[in-house]
């Protein structure tokens, strides 16, 4: 929490050369894991995400079935070799907050009454990470959820707000995590506009936490226009052509 | 793996009929308003085998903190300051439905949110906590125990981390010859500021502050939001499969600046110190 170097310069470019409301560059390609019933794999800056999505399917153990809606699995994951210093494969506390959260923002978009005593699994791996892996992996992984025809309510699109040398900025970056001041992962449904996710570290003032939600929630939906153009060239080839 | 579980503790269908009724009538079932915390009692050393502890009572959620002040290596990327590690642990004296093992997720989620709010406020000044910088510095474990679960584990939690914390005498070490030794004199923690949590749950369109078990049971999301003495907020937690209408949000934040601000006051009587 040193702030050690400005983080953003005169002309208001950001460490990555980014404007304070630019999102970094996002790609999502859908479907590329063979074998799942749904995948994506989002490009989020450095970020290098797969989510993979099981499902519909019987629940092992049986005992963990509900009789009135399907239970949903989640694991996010980071590959030791995804950070700087080599990470240890086996599941680690923050990893096993995160999977519930992610978990939590992903449930209300799913239909799941409509599977009674089927599991949905989701797995998240990080192959690279780079701030905001979370909200990555929430945004392809509801690419994901919608690849594997789940009956969803509406997608989930996340992005984080943060203040970076006092300035609210959105899409905190690796190096602007760990010197800034403050980060806000936001999860949203872009159509029934509600917040599924939401998590802050850092100090920010009322009236600093009131423009990070609004800017979180705008990064969202732009968020949310490429998860939509991603799916459309999967199912019906370029968008453009779709658009009369 | 986090998975999707049936909730253990059960509200009967009429009850549920009789909580929402209440509460869409301004009042809960124990009798408070819709933003009324229950009682707060704090008790100090209650351990004095600890370097500072707590006992804090919301009211029938009982949680115990104590703190323990040792040497040892920083955290690797923090070479400049002391650490501090805060555990919490459901024992399974405390309700019916938990069991001993390995904590669960909800469990680490609890600890990892706690920590954030002491962590994030900056509330123990760490720089101030180095002996030799980069290589020995003090190690300041909290620990929790969870005692009697009756909902808002989160903020009696947090009371009793923050209380155990700010009441704390530090032992003070010296490095003689390149070693740690123990001058047996005392000295107060470094507090810059009390972080209080505020966790607030919806349930259907009502929000309600403190939640009880049975309140918890019924509950559709809840949102923590801890702020500092200053009036900033500092951590924030979304938990439950639930969600929040931004309006929602902005809402839960003002009130918890303005009753965070009251339990603050609050502890500060509780525990003497300005």
């Amino acid at each position: 929490m040193v702030q050690s170097r400005s983080l953003i310069d005169e002309s208001g470019k950001r460490t990555d050369g980014r404007v304070i409301d630019e999102l970094r560059e996002v790609k999502i390609k859908v479907g590329i894991v063979k074998n799942a019933d749904g995948s994506a794999l989002i490009e989020f800056g450095k970020n290098k995400i797969i989510a993979a999505v099981y499902g519909p399917r019987e629940v092992h153990p049986k005992h963990m079935a509900l009789s009135d809606r399907c239970v949903v699995r989640c694991r996010y994951h980071m590959s030791p070799f995804s950070t700087d210093t080599r990470k240890s494969p086996a599941p680690s506390r923050r990893e096993t907050e995160i999977s519930k959260v992610i978990r939590e923002s992903l449930e209300p978009a799913l239909i799941l009454e409509d599977y009674p005593r089927a599991a949905i699994d989701v797995f998240i791996e990080v192959l690279q990470a780079d701030g905001g892996s979370r909200c990555a992996g929430i945004s392809a992984a509801s690419v994901a959820l919608a690849d594997a025809g789940i009956n969803m309510r509406d997608m989930v699109s996340a992005c984080a707000a943060g203040k970076v040398d006092d300035r609210i900025v959105i899409d905190i970056n690796d190096t602007e995590d760990k010197e800034g001041g403050a980060d806000m992962p936001v999860a949203y449904m872009p159509n029934l506009k509600k917040i599924t996710l939401l998590q802050l570290d850092g100090e920010l003032n009322p009236n600093e936490f009131n423009t990070s939600l609004d800017e979180a929630v705008r990064g969202c939906l732009k968020v949310y226009e490429i998860q939509r153009s991603s799916l459309m060239e999967k199912y019906f080839g370029d968008e453009k052509e779709m658009k009369e | 793996m986090s998975l999707s579980k049936k909730s253990t503790v059960i509200v009967e269908n009429l009850r549920k009929k009789q909580m929402r009724e209440s509460i869409s009538a301004g009042k809960r079932l124990d009798g408070r308003s819709l933003d009324e915390i229950r009682p707060i009692e704090i008790e100090l050393d209650v351990i004095k085998k600890a370097n500072g502890s707590a006992w804090v009572k919301l009211g029938n959620t009982e949680v115990v903190a104590g703190v323990k002040v040792e040497t040892g290596e920083p955290f690797e990327g923090l070479e400049n300051s002391g650490a501090m590690i805060i555990t919490a642990e459901v024992l399974p004296i405390a309700s019916p439905h938990v069991e001993p093992g390995p904590p669960d997720e909800e469990t680490i989620e609890l600890a990892r949110v706690v920590d954030r709010g002491v962590r994030e406020s900056e509330m123990l000044d760490l720089s101030k906590l180095v002996l030799v910088p980069g290589k020995i510095v003090y190690t300041i474990f909290v620990d929790c125990s969870v005692i009697n679960v009756d909902g808002n584990l989160l903020d009696a939690t947090s009371y009793a981390v923050v209380s155990a914390l700010a009441s704390c005498k530090m032992p003070v070490f010296e490095i003689k010859d390149d070693k740690v030794i123990e001058t047996g004199k005392t000295q107060e923690p470094p507090i810059t500021t009390l972080p209080i949590s505020v966790t607030t749950v919806r349930i259907g369109d009502y929000l309600i502050s403190d939640p009880t078990t049975e309140e918890e049971a019924c509950m559709d999301a809840r949102l923590t939001i801890t702020t500092n003495s200053k009036g900033s907020i500092v951590a924030m937690q979304k938990g439950l499969k639930g969600y929040f209408s931004i309006e929602d949000v902005k809402s839960i934040a003002d009130k918890a600046l303005i009753k965070g601000e009251e339990i603050r006051g609050k502890i500060k009587g509780l525990i003497n110190i300005g």
